[in-house]
């Protein structure tokens, strides 16, 4: 009953709290999610791209970021950003100080995490596309971007969903690492409770729940997104 | 007489470092520090590979042979390692053993729990054991079925079916992905530097709030992706030798 009482929302308790955390944890989470796939499938390219130099910027930029530790990450591009900025407008006016908002910090050292990540299932995927359906594409007149969007990547899409789920799941893991750059997401704000009430086991406890039910409802989702995705693979099979 | 050898090759280490434009100032200062700084980390991936390898014998075994109530356990363990971020659970266990700190003493661990190194290899093993679990049972899972009716058949018992047919070939399937998850332990471990563990990432913390020079943080992102490559190179060779009766496709 005591327990209750410490997660009711309202003054007394500290449900309202952890539950805008939950929720800034999910919008940074989903923020990141767009960025991250974009620059992943731009590193993917580039690793299949006929230019050397494009190949190697690509391979070392999955190489760095996939063995560096995202805390790591996440500080370098959150200290590392904030005093490139301020030097850069010490030249424009000298004194200055500029803040990084965290929270872009955060969206951008995960999201070059996801990137590298990603970028590995989407080059698999790309593999997995036989160089025919490119050149009937082009056969039919349609243009490079065309052929990419209507062609190429539905099918791509297909063979990369299960390993995206994964990052994805890995992606909000990783999340609660920005609790230590001052985010007030939901590990932060389970902190601050557990500063207040003294009752770290419980409230952390809550937060690993919190973190599972969303896996849970992340992998309901993309179970059904999978299907969707090979719908047009059912239908030429046997059944 | 060792310092009167190693003295000169720090310094002419340190001169070759100001030279090529780094700070070796803040390398005499902290270089010592982040070399032990890699040294507890190492230390935190071995022991918790270690003992995680130990707990996740039992827990892949209960998967694929226990009983209804044991494999659900053993299932529902890996599901909660596996679905929490390893920061929350190293919270868990560093902040939640001191609210139990009154019962930990009456037991006589208070001694382990106090500290926070073993707070961390406790947590990394608990959840290194989980992704192991799963590795090895894939590996299991993926045997044909002929193979431990084989070892039935020539009369062994169903632990030494398990010792000298299963398990080997189990391992040798999942060693790539144990590999993996190696390097993810490398660098999961800079985790425990939040909770005052002065691993690398803790020094390189400790170095930069210091410092303020961001040097730091590309050092520590060369020593990273040091063992990380190493542990990579390390692998394929494992690989290629104990999978050397396989035919590999490459």
């Amino acid at each position: 009953m005591e327990f209750l009482t410490l997660l009711s929302f309202g003054p007394g308790g500290w449900g309202d709290e952890i539950a805008r955390g939950a929720l800034l944890t999910v919008e940074l989470a989903l923020s990141t999610l767009p960025f991250g796939l974009a620059l992943g499938l731009l590193v993917a390219l580039g690793k299949d791209a006929p230019s050397p130099i494009a190949r190697a910027a690509a391979n070392l930029f999955t190489t760095v970021f996939r063995g560096l530790p995202e805390l790591l990450t996440l500080f370098i591009v959150y200290y590392g950003g904030q005093m490139l900025l301020t030097r850069l407008a010490g030249y424009v006016s000298p004194g200055a100080t500029v803040e990084v908002n965290q929270f872009l910090a955060g969206v951008l050292a995960l999201g070059l995490v996801l990137a590298a990540f990603s970028s590995e299932v989407f080059y698999a995927a790309l593999k997995a596309v036989p160089r025919g359906q490119k050149e009937a594409a082009f056969a039919l007149g349609l243009p490079k971007w065309q052929a990419f969007r209507f062609v190429v990547f539905p099918q791509l899409w297909r063979v990369a969903l299960p390993g995206l789920s994964n990052n994805w799941m890995v992606l909000m893991k990783d999340t609660s690492l920005v609790s230590v750059i001052a985010i007030n997401d939901l590990m932060r704000q389970t902190a601050i409770a557990v500063g207040v009430t003294k009752q770290p086991f419980f409230f952390y406890l809550v937060a690993c729940l919190i973190y599972l039910a969303f896996s849970i409802l992340s992998s309901l989702v993309l179970t059904r997104a999978e299907a969707r995705a090979s719908r047009g693979l059912k239908r030429a099979g046997a059944k | 007489m060792l310092d009167a050898l190693l003295t000169p090759i720090g310094q002419g280490f340190l001169a070759l470092m100001g030279f090529v434009g780094l700070n070796a100032d803040l390398m005499d200062r902290y270089g010592l520090r982040f070399l032990q700084g890699v040294g507890v980390t190492l230390e935190l991936v071995g022991l918790s590979m270690l003992f995680g390898a130990l707990l996740a014998l039992p827990l892949a075994i209960a998967r694929v042979s226990g009983g209804k109530i044991t494999s659900r356990l053993a299932f529902g363990y890996s599901y909660f390692f596996r679905g929490t971020p390893l920061l929350a659970q190293t919270f868990l266990v560093y902040y939640g053993a001191g609210q139990f700190r009154e019962f930990f003493t009456d037991i006589g661990l208070w001694w382990f729990f106090r500290d926070a190194f073993n707070c961390a290899v406790f947590t990394f093993t608990l959840n290194t054991a989980a992704y192991q679990a799963e590795i090895l049972r894939g590996g299991i899972e993926s045997l044909p079925v002929g193979q431990s009716e084989g070892g039935k058949s020539l009369g062994l018992s169903p632990y030494q079916v398990y010792r000298t047919v299963i398990l080997p070939q189990a391992y040798a399937i999942g060693l790539r992905p144990l590999g993996n998850e190696v390097v993810l332990m490398i660098k999961s471990s800079a985790i425990a530097s939040v909770v005052t563990v002065y691993d690398l990432m803790g020094v390189t913390r400790l170095a930069f709030s210091r410092s303020y020079d961001m040097e730091v943080y590309l050092w520590a992102a060369v020593l990273y992706l040091l063992m990380v490559e190493i542990v990579r190179r390390v692998w394929d060779v494992l690989e290629r030798r104990l999978n050397r009766h396989v035919a590999l496709s490459h």
